[in-house]
């Protein structure tokens, strides 16, 4: 029936597919609709990098721009993989401007073409190039993202700033950004009246404060600005009183005497923002200051104080009590199990909750046990992604959990000792987990910890059948349990498995898996240089890299036995055949 | 293999340039002994893996057994964690030791200012110290106490006043005088 209509009427059609697993499917049903589909799909999402050729995706999809919620977004591998040698970043760009020219160079300019509007990149190494010749080429740029990327400094800042004249979101979380001094901010034309977001919050330079002043001042579509730290509490408050309809705010420093006049200025100025939901920053909070948010506390529906160390216990709970709305809180674990309590019994919207070590090197300061979450469960029906770094945890804790929160998407809990026992029976942890899958039927990604054996990962692959993204790391007992997965979860997309003894057996068994998944990771555990090879022969659009970082000083071995046990082996699927700029250490079987 | 040592060397340097407010050699050492427990890893064979904790525990007395990668937590967030607090180590090493002296107390005391996270945690642990509850500033009272220390240009000034990391990596000693005294002397300064 479909063949029957015209090309722009299946066109609109597959307007309203956004989804990008929708359009992969409906691109498959035959060539008319390959070609529809591929002509007039404007985002693209690469989950993995290595898996394509930017060339190809450019040439597939010429009309690539990325719009305004749904940008080109591409990341690599998951941690534990030496980035500094992959520069897919910069190849990625030029093929994206020449897919607006149609096989132009970068930099000429994109003739004719879908111009890129927005990029974002995680895990990815962007130089200033890159990001200068992204500036250039795209004039029209609109959105940026940068997450845990490195490689750039605030030059390519600066290239971006001056070049993209529209530009209406700078977001740079969590990056290694190299300070080259504080002049980017300046590069911002003052025609630039477009801006709605700019976070800059992992600069860890100064700025030019007086260029940020008065770039705020001539953005009134500014929604979430989040600044670093060299940003003082006097700065802040001039900043907010030129932008009172700030909905997200990064504090910077946030450090005040409270005995000041600043700090009453600080006061005014939060108050007059009424629609302020959402808080992050307090890099040197100290908690005589904090009081100064307890006006808008009431509307927050977040809050991250995760880089705020000074601020504990019972500073911590006056000014929770004070945040009955949110849905995502962001601590460290110096709030405690009492903390957590409060978070319980106050919090009723909680969605999200993510609680981060603050001493991972021991020194004894209150933590985190499995009090604090059997409490959170209790108090916040609705809580479905959680993140929790414990010293302890147990099976009943975790059986209470998965009672009380039946609607888990993402669990990741990690116990910072590795293969620790419940510390009340000295067993492992595989029922708690085992309960935690069989209730959250809606589960994707799951994080385990603690002392686990094979029999966790049977519940796993008996229960977790909506399970996307899982992670492992000091468990189990034998290949078993690695198949338990690998044959139960059907939806299973990204394992990464580290320090289990998984071997060839388990790798071997069920080959055909691995197709149906984006990735396999496996680090320091039982998988052999000749269970790879035989891997990579069997099945040929796979691409099995195997990582061996040996010292120079050891003596090269012409070519190391097929016994000889792999550090770090990446298996995923591709078209796109065997990648060129895979580094020294990197072996392409 | 080239690849890895070169990022090494590389993030080495660009450590060494970075601004930063704690005192100078920290970071470098901390390359080192991750280097060398990377080092160790790879010399072990994988077998050996799994008595990883047991050895290193053995070889790291001070600090507690430290797994490459572990816990998982992101680079940025190690790096910002890091440059905060003081790692567990020697005193020798780590410690900023600053006397400490009160108006009327016969003797002089000694602190570690690593050990506080900010100036609330100082100022309750001089209140213990001198037995004396009266050093945390309220709002607009006049203070009993002044809190001062001696900075590095040799000034005396009121502890507070500056970011924390500022104060420790500034402050060479501390006197706690008497409320009266501190306010003659800024009314004269």
């Amino acid at each position: 029936m479909m063949t029957y209509f015209p090309e722009e009427v299946v066109e609109h059609i597959f307007g309203f597919l956004t989804a990008h697993c929708d359009r992969n499917a409906a691109s498959l049903v035959c060539r008319a609709w390959y070609h529809v589909e591929r002509m007039s799909r404007r985002r693209v999402f690469v989950g993995n990098c290595y898996a394509v050729r930017p060339e190809r995706v450019a040439a597939r999809f010429p009309a690539v721009r990325g719009s305004p919620t749904s940008p080109i977004s591409t990341s690599s591998p998951p941690t534990g993989r030496p980035r500094r040698a992959l520069d897919r970043g910069l190849r990625l760009l030029p093929a994206a401007a020449a897919a607006g020219g149609r096989g132009g160079r970068a930099g000429g300019g994109c003739g004719g073409g879908a111009p890129l509007e927005e990029l974002r990149m995680k895990r990815m190494v962007v130089s200033d190039e890159c990001l200068e010749t992204l500036a250039r080429s795209f004039p029209n740029f609109r959105a940026l993202v940068l997450i845990s990327c490195e490689g750039f400094s605030t030059h390519g800042l600066a290239a971006v700033a001056t070049h993209c004249r529209h530009l209406r979101e700078i977001d740079l979380q969590e990056n290694e950004i190299e300070d080259r001094g504080p002049q980017w901010l300046s590069c911002f034309p003052e025609s630039c009246t477009s801006l709605v977001s700019l976070n800059f919050a992992c600069l860890k330079g100064e700025i030019n404060v007086a260029a940020l002043e008065r770039l705020v001042s001539r953005c009134p579509n500014l929604r979430s600005l989040r600044l670093n730290r060299a940003v003082s509490v006097e700065a802040l408050s001039r900043i907010l009183m030129k932008a009172p309809q700030l909905v997200d705010l990064g504090t910077g420093s946030f450090w005040v005497d409270h005995r000041s006049e600043a700090f009453h200025r600080l006061i005014s100025a939060i108050e007059r923002c009424k629609s302020l939901r959402s808080l992050s920053g307090f890099w040197d909070a100290s908690p005589l200051c904090l009081p100064a948010i307890y006006p808008i506390c009431s509307n927050l529906t977040g809050l991250n104080l995760s880089y705020a160390p000074a601020i504990q216990g019972s500073d911590l709970i006056k000014l929770i009590r004070h945040c009955w709305k949110l849905q995502r809180l962001w601590v460290l674990d110096c709030i405690g199990d009492k903390g957590l309590a409060i978070v319980a019994s106050t919090c009723k919207e909680l969605q999200e909750l993510r609680v981060f070590p603050s001493d991972i090197y021991g020194a004894g300061s209150a933590t985190v046990t499995e009090e604090g979450l059997v409490a959170v469960s209790f108090g916040c029906p609705k809580l479905h992604s959680l993140l929790y770094f414990c010293h302890q945890m147990t099976n009943a804790a975790l059986i209470t959990v998965a009672n009380n929160c039946p609607n888990f998407t993402r669990f990741r809990l990690c116990i910072l000792e590795p293969k620790k026992p419940d510390p009340l029976t000295n067993q492992p942890l595989d029922e708690g987990f085992g309960a935690i899958v069989r209730s959250s039927k809606g589960l994707r990604r799951l994080s385990l910890s603690g002392l686990l054996t094979d029999q966790v990962f049977m519940y796993i692959g008996m229960y977790a059948k909506k399970l996307e993204m899982l992670s492992i790391a000091f468990a189990g007992d034998s290949d078993k349990g690695m198949l338990y997965v690998l044959n139960g979860c059907k939806n299973l997309r990204k394992l990464e498995i580290r320090d289990c003894p998984f071997g060839d057996g388990a790798l071997l068994e069920n080959v055909a898996k691995y197709e149906t998944m984006r990735s396999l990771w496996m680090s320091s555990c039982d998988v052999t240089l000749g269970g790879c090879r035989a891997l990579a022969a069997k099945m040929p659009m796979l691409n099995v890299e195997v990582i061996n970082e040996r010292d120079e000083s050891e003596e090269s071995e012409e070519s190391p036995s097929d016994f000889h046990k792999v550090e770090k082996m990446y298996v995923y699927r591709t078209i796109a055949g065997p990648r060129d700029d895979a580094p020294d250490f990197v072996w392409i079987l | 293999m080239k690849g890895a040592t070169c990022y090494k060397n590389d993030l080495e340097n660009l450590r060494a340039t970075e601004l930063t407010l704690r005192p100078p050699g920290i970071d470098v050492e901390e390359v080192i002994r991750s280097a060398s427990i990377a080092t160790k890893c790879k010399k072990r064979a994988l077998s050996e893996k799994k008595e990883t904790d047991e050895n290193e525990q053995a070889t790291e007395p001070v600090a507690k057994a430290q797994i490459v990668g572990w816990p998982p937590i992101r680079a940025y967030r190690m790096n910002s964690f890091r440059s905060r607090k003081s790692l567990v180590v020697d005193d020798n090493n780590g410690g900023i030791y600053v006397k400490v002296s009160m108006d009327g107390v016969p003797y002089l005391r000694k602190i570690d200012l690593k050990i506080y996270e900010g100036y609330e945690e100082l100022w309750r642990a001089l209140e213990d110290m001198f037995k004396c509850s009266s050093l945390v500033p309220v709002n607009y009272d006049e203070p009993k106490y002044a809190i001062t220390y001696e900075d590095k240009d040799g000034d005396w000034m009121l502890v507070g006043d500056v970011p924390w990391e500022m104060f420790i990596s500034s402050c060479k000693r501390m006197r706690i005088m008497k409320g009266c005294e501190a306010r003659g002397q800024s009314s004269s300064a």
